[in-house]
């Protein structure tokens, strides 16, 4: 036993074992003494009412069991957890396919200016002015750099987005006469798509993706018929690769009447590039908690648009922001052939501040910068690993590069076991075992926010976790090392999870 | 592990053993070895019907949920209570860990599947890809 778990075994026997308070914290409950206060409420300066006599039966009889804390521990124990958090404010966050770019602090100061942030919904028209005047310069910069004609922000994220995207597609069908029943879905896809597709009412169909990556044509065509209401393709794909032949995907699919929906959660490497709308797109979503660097990953909330062509516009969730001859603007709800709201209110208005303010503060040349760079960096870090971790694709990568763990799965050290590896280099692990049709898959993702300074860094350390499976694979297989507690069972959390805290009494 | 002389398979990496008219539903050891620790499998309910090549459940592992594909058409005659506590059967023993039966409508589907040959070399062309 190493000295490191001889310490963790004696953590139930000893209150405190480590040498430092935020590396050993209890749950609340567990801190909790009865009679402790964090707040001292004054005297009731009203009637009391008994509550039984207006709730009757439905007035709680016991208590609820909550933990009874001071304010310097509630403080301390939210701040000691703070500090165990990994952010991309601390470094490189390389998760592919999440697109972790840095959020700039600018769209903090924007969004918190006080007649944004406190901005009410229920606000009368000629007081809301300023923020719908933001809202519709942002739908019109999302439909410049997309090409579409139409656009909701109301979806809350990116699967939201597909599902009310998917809606437009089917409430089109139904107009046609009726809603088909399949929608095609490459095996590169994000797994959010197949399950979009399910809940709007469709079969899904699997396609298989061709030697390069890429969709097959031929076989897209013998699989398209007049039961499809829709391919449902990411471009760039999720091995990073970019569809040469979108133009002839979306001809073969509108020549049986079907549509193209694009996942637009890989818009990074495409903005000030190429346009959706241009290359046959009829419907996609944006996620601006990717592409137009809002926060995600338990920053959020998210918010994930959707842009269509003009045949799907009367179709789109109300509210539909429109204006007057006189310049003012105003929410439209009596949309007849609308798939009705999908979201209370208009969509999470926080993040169309702050993703505007990237937009504006970018300009047209600043984007493309952007998306250069992020193609720049992918390509940097391939370069540089490509030697000595297998590349199942040679087809060029864009915004993220996917290698697979096929020569270390020869010494028996997998994938997940070296992104463990790579918490003790002080980096966030890339994206393991994604995409599915890459066994063992190593899905890097760096954006354009990481210098060449940092990401020499990441590249020096997934060199040295490859010379370690070569020299001594038991130091990878165990990783990590040099964290707050040591790799965690994910199997048996997932088998036997232990979703809440019980009294021990129960 | 070999694959049974016996039974038949699918390019999705299911199998089938069939006695009489009950047709027995696993996946294979590839697919297993691939998904990794299996911690969850969703089955339909007895009486259920199932299509040839339509999904009749998933298998979620630490890596991923996955559909299962029907070898056959039919009905559900019974399901593997055991693997609701013990996903990991078909992690241990794959072509002993049935996971549903199944009434067969159309027998002649069979002849459709590969044989244990086949589907060996169809594993062996996918991992060398």
């Amino acid at each position: 036993m190493t000295q490191e778990s001889k310490y963790m075994s004696n953590r139930r026997s000893v209150g405190k074992v480590r040498p430092h308070p935020t590396q050993n914290e209890a749950l609340m409950f567990e801190k909790s003494a009865p009679g402790k206060r964090a707040c001292k409420m004054p005297p009731l300066d009203v009637p009391a009412v008994d509550p039984a006599s207006l709730l009757g039966a439905d007035v709680r009889r016991e208590a609820g069991l909550l933990p009874e804390l001071s304010e310097i521990e509630i403080i301390r124990h939210f701040t000691r957890l703070s500090t165990w958090n990994y952010a991309i404010d601390l470094g490189m966050y390389p998760l592919g396919s999440c697109t972790m770019k840095y959020n700039p602090r600018v769209n903090e100061v924007v969004a918190r200016i006080p007649g944004l942030a406190e901005a009410h919904p229920y606000r009368i028209r000629s007081h809301a002015q300023g923020i719908l005047e933001i809202i519709d310069l942002l739908q019109r910069c999302l439909l410049e750099i997309t090409g579409m004609d139409a656009i909701t922000l109301q979806p809350a994220a990116g699967a939201h987005g597909e599902m009310t995207g998917i809606l437009l597609v089917r409430a089109w069908h139904e107009s046609q006469g009726r809603p088909r029943k399949k929608v095609i879905i490459p095996d590169s896809a994000h797994g959010t798509n197949p399950a979009t597709a399910a809940i709007c009412g469709y079969a899904v169909e699997n396609l298989r993706s061709n030697a390069v990556g890429g969709i097959d044509l031929e076989a897209l065509a013998r699989q398209v018929d007049e039961d499809t209401a829709a391919l449902m393709l990411t471009n760039p794909s999720t091995l990073g690769v970019f569809e040469n032949e979108i133009h002839r995907i979306a001809d073969i699919l509108h020549a049986r009447g079907a549509l193209l929906y694009m996942d637009g959660a890989n818009m990074n490497a495409l903005v000030g590039k190429v346009r959706p709308g241009d290359f046959g797109v009829d419907v996609m979503h944006l996620n601006l908690h990717k592409t137009f660097s809002t926060p995600h990953g338990g920053g959020g909330p998210g918010s994930g648009p959707v842009a269509c062509k003009a045949f799907l516009e009367p179709f789109l969730p109300i509210p539909v922001l429109v204006s007057e001859a006189d310049g003012t603007r105003r929410w439209d709800y009596k949309r007849a052939q609308s798939i009705g709201r999908v979201r209370a209110y208009y969509g999470n208005v926080g993040m169309f501040i702050r993703a505007l303010a990237y937009i504006l503060a970018n300009g047209p040349d600043g984007l493309r910068q952007t998306t250069e760079d992020a193609v720049l960096n992918a390509n940097y870090i391939r370069k540089k690993l490509e030697d000595v971790y297998e590349l199942p694709y040679r087809t060029p990568s864009m915004h993220e590069v996917v290698f697979s763990d096929r020569k270390q799965a020869a010494k028996g050290v997998k994938t997940g076991d070296i992104a463990k590896r790579l918490i003790d280099y002080g980096f966030h692990p890339y994206t393991v075992s994604f995409p599915l049709i890459v066994p063992g898959a190593l899905m890097i993702e760096p954006t354009e926010s990481e210098s060449v300074q940092e990401l020499d860094l990441f590249i020096d350390a997934m060199r040295s976790i490859a010379r370690e499976v070569d020299e001594d694979p038991e130091l990878v297989k165990t990783a990590p090392h040099s964290t707050r507690v040591s790799r965690l069972d994910e199997v048996q959390a997932a088998r036997k999870p232990v979703l809440r805290w019980r009294p021990a009494s129960q | 592990m070999p694959y049974p002389a016996n039974y038949r398979y699918t390019r999705e990496h299911e199998w089938i053993s069939v006695e009489g008219s009950i047709g027995t539903i696993g996946i294979t050891d590839y697919a297993q070895k691939s998904l990794g620790d299996i911690v969850y499998v969703d089955v339909p309910k007895v009486g259920d019907k199932v299509t040839a090549h339509g999904t009749f459940g998933s298998v979620e592992s630490v890596k991923a949920v996955s559909d299962l594909y029907c070898p056959v058409s039919g009905t559900v005659t019974a399901v593997n209570d055991e693997l609701k506590t013990s996903p990991d059967r078909i992690n241990e023993d794959a072509h002993s860990a049935w996971i549903i039966k199944v009434e067969l409508s159309d027998p002649a589907e069979l002849d459709k599947l590969l044989d244990a040959a086949a589907y060996e070399a169809f594993v062996m062309e996918e991992t060398a890809a």
